[in-house]
């Protein structure tokens, strides 16, 4: 069985239906009597509605309905609302702006929902929608993260200097006296850009409310159909929780963008009411992707890092303004706070840290959770100010790491962020890395480069994340609105194939497989007897979903327990079958054997006993179907060495990567070919991020990279052929795979190592993207390039 | 998209016929710009006029020892043609760099200079190679008069273009630094010997294509790249935009030129 178990190399379940065109996403689906929903959008980043005239929508051919902010408020549904209460470092909560489903007086972002129109047809809604008289009083927009808190606009009327939360953590007194007693501090100012995540598979939904049953239905792209069934229950108010299904079908990537309650999957479902009972589908186009599908990132820091002499961290200072964009969406409280200061420690043992974030609102698209989701955020600005400090004592980058590793014997480890790494040997992982990237004959290469022109570089990373999210109770103490276990249910057949039912859902990660996997190891079932199934409230326990590099560590887990009952169950059965004690039943390798004897029945067999009950234990259920929950008891924490190698074209500025190493202590490893495939996503949105990609306004709030001809995805052919090591794991505590989750670590740690390697190259360090045009200024104001000369 | 009628005609003569029998009507060739334009809502055209069933309007031909290369000629065929490798190796390598394979798969050497985008690359040869532009009205229009600015040019409403004809010059090259999103080109140059001189043409900069004619000069005098080195690009009338700051594209223009001229041999 092992060749298709756990550590197997076993192509993905799915690979044939998606390379073939055989997916199944939501807008495949059309239902009898469909009608279309097109959303007419505010034009204006900041604008009071004055009037909305719908008489001439109405009368365009094939309009069913058309609904805005009035009639939200008339059907007296909800506001959406952010899930996690962060509260201000003098004790009040975070002031949450109200968002209604459809704008209700005022407008705060271009792209704000402000009616929706229904219709026969696609094309009839569009035509209506553009008929809609919508009458703005435009207002003057803050943009500007930087100005936002001294702007004299208010995004919302109510929130004075547009502040969120002012939000902080760690012992300030502690790190103030270490800085005080420093023998030399490293200061920097990073920007870290607004990304705009691009699932391939746009959004889409289709509303159903069936009037006989007087039941609803929600066919969308969600990671975690649950929560939205939650919130849109219990917050918005369409239909109760046990008359609403979600159904998310295969979902064509995420990043974060398809965990969130948007309005429009809200309003297509409540519209196919208000037009007695017709189905309401939405399809995001992509421009309309660019401007509401959440962003990721956007802070502006100021951080420092306090030094002794020998180059060991002593404390560290980090102030943060983050953008929250125009309205709080469901996570965005806990991205720029619980899940970005509480990595500010780092592979290191800096003994105090402190962080300030405030939070601001501005009149652009919401931000939220993107791959990685706080964590990039906080391991480019601590990767990026060491090596800075490295340069400013005139070390090696690579020395001062070594100096400040929390060391392996040290775990499990406190760090002065509140969390605690279960485990972990940093020092290991880094020199195998800069092994494997041949660190040390780096100058060899650089001249080299130098003869043909160019400017070589390396730029080394060491990120840690938290995976694995979360243990319920501690999200709970630092204001998270849910618990964040997981569920599974293991259900068996008659003729002993395999049903797993997840809670978490995939939306490219290939759970179908390593769930598979996972099963076919702990019950000895043929791999190809385990069918996965997910995305659908009706169907699976209830979950909470798939983000946070959550679902092997929590929802794997949740499969583990629910085995280890069947097989509980299973030895009762075989100790009957084999009139044998129940304490003398062993389970291996799907057979239940009389210790010490080759007496055993195979689990097929204790299977179909249960189901055909004949010969039977007393008092035993019968049947083959068991549940389980699994609320972690800590994070993971998953962490890694990236080297980066470029070569800088000094006519141009253009950054070529060469070679890119990625060693990763992933913990226990179920795939080991899906996991190297998550890291190369990773590591090409970590590269988009530090050359590519980068979300730019004009003054008045207007999107100017609102298209893949303005807003530069990463192609293949940007990317070097990745050299990535995943098997120098130290397996994790939290969970009994000992896996810690690998989906984001490419994206936490590649930005620090490109921008590392590039200051390397050219002796300064460029803001991201670090465009060619960047660079080449940055080229001609180069201290160390003006030397050479 | 909003609702049109929708012709093909087989000539180019049936062609012209509707054009001109309706002023509201469009042309369509591979699509690449106007359908999008026609998908954002961005056009509203009465009729659009297909062109791609027009075999007159196809193909690529060895003519006066040029080619003459038909306005409804894909890109990626001009980029795999042997003829247009053997005669004007640059005018097949500048194919070669046009967006992707999709693009260069439907995209035509008319459409892209009838748009005369800005940041289009074949502009910069038509231009470079002093080409002539034919069109269904009889005319055979010079480069120099052909692009008038930012998406115009000296077509009439209800003319087609119908192929380009292009000297064989002695010896050219282009160099292009893409946008790294579009690959469209931030700054593209074409330098050319041809028999009537020194031409370089530079895309991209610019709200419309234009000759480099201090540097057409400088080459003029030394064929080398340290003449380039001793010419000032102004980047006073030059695009400024996200992608690129006016000083930054006339830098690149020298480079981008230099570049060509080492290609160019
Ligand atoms: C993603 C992308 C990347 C691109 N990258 C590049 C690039 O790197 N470099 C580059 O140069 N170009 C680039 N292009 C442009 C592309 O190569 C086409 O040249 C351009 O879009 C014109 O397309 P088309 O030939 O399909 O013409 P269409 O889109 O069909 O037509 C364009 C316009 O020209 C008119 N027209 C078409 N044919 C004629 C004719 N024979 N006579 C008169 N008028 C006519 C049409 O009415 C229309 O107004 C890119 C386009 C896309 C979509």
């Amino acid at each position: 069985m092992a060749e298709k178990g756990i550590g197997a190399r076993v192509p993905r379940k799915e690979d044939l239906r998606f390379i073939t065109g055989r997916g199944h996403y939501t807008d495949d689906i059309n239902l009898p009597g469909q009608a279309y929903a097109v959303f007419v959008r505010s034009p204006h980043a900041h604008a009071r509605i004055k009037r909305i005239d719908k008489a001439s929508a109405l009368s365009m051919p094939g309009v069913l309905a058309v609904l805005d902010g009035q009639d939200v408020a008339a059907d007296k549904l909800g506001n959406l609302v952010c899930g996690w209460l962060v509260k201000s470092k003098d004790g009040s909560p975070m002031k949450m702006g109200k968002h209604p489903l459809l704008a209700q007086e005022k407008v705060r972002y271009v792209g704000d929902r402000v009616a929706v129109v229904v219709a026969e047809t696609y094309h009839q809604a569009k035509d209506a929608a553009e008929k809609l008289v919508v009458e703005y009083e435009e207002l003057p927009a803050v943009v500007d993260l930087a100005k936002a808190h001294d702007s004299s606009v208010l995004v919302h009327d109510e929130i004075p200097n547009n502040l969120c939360y002012d939000w902080e953590l760690g012992d300030k007194a502690a790190v103030d006296a270490a800085f005080a007693k420093a023998h030399h501090v490293t200061r920097a100012e990073f920007v870290n850009n607004r990304l705009v995540p691009n699932a391939l598979e746009p959004r889409a939904a289709i509303g159903h409310w069936d009037p006989g049953q007087d039941a609803y239905t929600l066919h969308m792209t969600s990671q975690n159909p649950h929560v939205h069934r939650l919130v849109i229950s219990a917050f918005i108010g369409i239909a109760p929780e046990h008359k609403l299904r979600v159904v998310a079908p295969d979902v064509g990537g995420g990043f974060g963008s398809k965990i969130f309650i948007y309005g429009e999957e809200c309003v297509v479902l409540w519209a196919s009411k208000k037009i007695g009972g017709r189905p309401v589908k939405w399809t995001a186009e992509r421009s309309e992707s660019f401007i509401t599908d959440a962003h990721g990132r956007d802070h502006v820091t100021t951080a420092e890092l306090a030094l002794d002499a020998e180059g060991r961290f002593l404390a560290l200072r980090v102030n943060t303004k983050a953008n929250l964009g125009a309205y709080m969406s469901t996570f965005s409280s806990c991205i720029p706070t619980y899940l970005y200061a509480t990595l500010l420690a780092g592979q290191y043992k800096t003994p105090a840290i402190y962080c300030n974030v405030r939070a601001y609102y501005t009149n652009t698209v919401p931000v939220d959770a993107y791959r990685g989701a706080g964590r990039p955020e906080a391991s480019f600005l601590l990767e990026t100010l060491v090596d800075q400090a490295a340069i400013e004592m005139r070390m090696d980058p690579a020395d001062i790491r070594r100096k400040n590793f929390i060391p392996k014997d040290a775990f499990p480890y406190q760090t002065p962020v509140a969390l605690v790494y279960d485990t972990g040997d940093y020092a290991t992982v880094f020199e195998e890395a800069l092994r494997i990237a041949d660190y040390n004959g780096f100058p060899a290469r650089r001249a080299e480069s130098e003869k043909r022109g160019k400017l070589r570089g390396i730029g080394l990373s060491c990120y840690i994340e938290a995976c694995g999210i979360a243990p319920s109770a501690v999200v709970g103490s630092l204001g998270a609105g849910v618990g964040l276990w997981e569920s599974a249910k293991v259900r068996f057949t008659h003729t002993g194939k395999v049903q797993v039912l997840t809670g978490t859902h995939t939306h490219g990660q290939g759970h179908e497989t390593t769930f598979a996997q996972l099963v076919a190891d702990k019950l000895g079932v043929p791999f190809e007897d385990v069918e996965v199934i997910h995305g659908d409230t009706d169907k699976t326990p209830v979950g909470m979903g798939t983000y946070g590099s959550r679902s092997l560590a929590v929802g794997g887990e949740a499969i583990v327990k629910a085995c280890e009952k069947i097989i509980a169950k299973g030895k009762k059965i075989a100790a009957h079958l084999l009139e044998a004690s129940e304490a003398d039943i062993e389970f291996k390798d799907g057979k239940f054997t009389v210790a010490g004897t080759d007496r055993s029945k195979t689990i097929g067999e204790v299977v179909f006993a249960a189901y055909v009950p004949h010969n039977y234990p007393a008092g035993l259920e019968p049947g083959m179907e068991e549940t389980a929950f699994f609320d972690p008891p800590n994070f993971t924490f998953p962490a890694g060495t990236y080297v980066c190698e470029v070569e800088v074209d000094p006519q141009t500025g253009e950054v070529d990567i060469v070679r890119f190493v990625a060693v990763d202590d992933f913990g226990n490893v179920v795939n080991p070919m899906i996991v190297e495939g998550q890291v190369h996503g990773g590591l090409v949105q970590g590269i988009g991020q530090a050359l590519l990609e980068g979300v730019r306004y004009d003054d008045s709030g207007q999107l100017l990279t609102g298209s893949y001809m303005d807003y530069c995805m990463p192609r293949a052919s940007d990317v070097p052929f990745f050299e990535v090591v995943t098997s120098r794991g130290t397996p994790a505590v939290a969970n009994s795979l000992g896996v810690k989750g690998c989906g984001e670590a490419g994206a936490i740690g590649a930005p620090a190592a490109v921008i590392n390697a590039i200051r390397n190259a050219i002796g300064v360090r460029v803001e991201m993207p670090a465009t060619p045009e960047r660079v080449w200024r940055a080229i001609q104001q180069s201290p160390m390039l003006k030397a050479a000369e | 998209m909003y609702a049109f009628e929708y012709f093909r005609p087989t000539t180019l003569a049936e062609a012209a016929q509707l054009l001109a029998s309706n002023p509201e009507a469009k042309l369509l060739a591979g699509g690449q710009t106007y359908i999008p334009t026609l998908k954002q809502r961005l056009a509203k055209p009465s009729a659009v006029i297909d062109l791609g069933r027009i075999a007159e309007l196809r193909g690529i031909h060895e003519e006066a020892g040029g080619l003459t290369i038909g306005a409804m000629t894909r890109h990626a065929e001009v980029a795999s043609s042997p003829l247009v490798k053997r005669v004007i190796p640059a005018l097949a390598a500048l194919a070669e760099g046009i967006g992707d394979p999709q693009v260069r798969n439907r995209g035509t050497l008319g459409g892209s200079i009838a748009n005369n985008d800005p940041a289009a690359d074949y502009p910069a040869a038509v231009l470079g190679l002093g080409a002539t532009v034919r069109t269904s009205k009889g005319r055979a229009i010079a480069a120099d008069d052909f692009f008038t600015g930012m998406f115009e040019t000296a077509l009439e409403p209800d003319e087609i273009v119908t192929a380009v004809h292009f000297p064989k010059p002695e010896k050219a090259a282009y160099a292009k630094f893409p946008n790294p999103a579009s690959r469209y080109a931030i700054v593209g140059v074409f330098v050319a010997k041809t028999a009537s001189g020194v031409r370089v043409a530079v895309t991209g900069a610019a709200p419309c294509v234009f000759r480099a004619t201090a540097i057409e000069q400088a080459l003029e005098q030394v064929w080398s790249e340290a003449s380039i080195d001793g010419v000032t690009i102004d980047p006073t009338n030059l695009n400024s935009d996200i992608h690129a700051q006016a000083d930054y594209r006339a830098h690149l223009v020298k480079v981008m030129a230099k570049r060509a001229l080492r290609a160019a041999g």
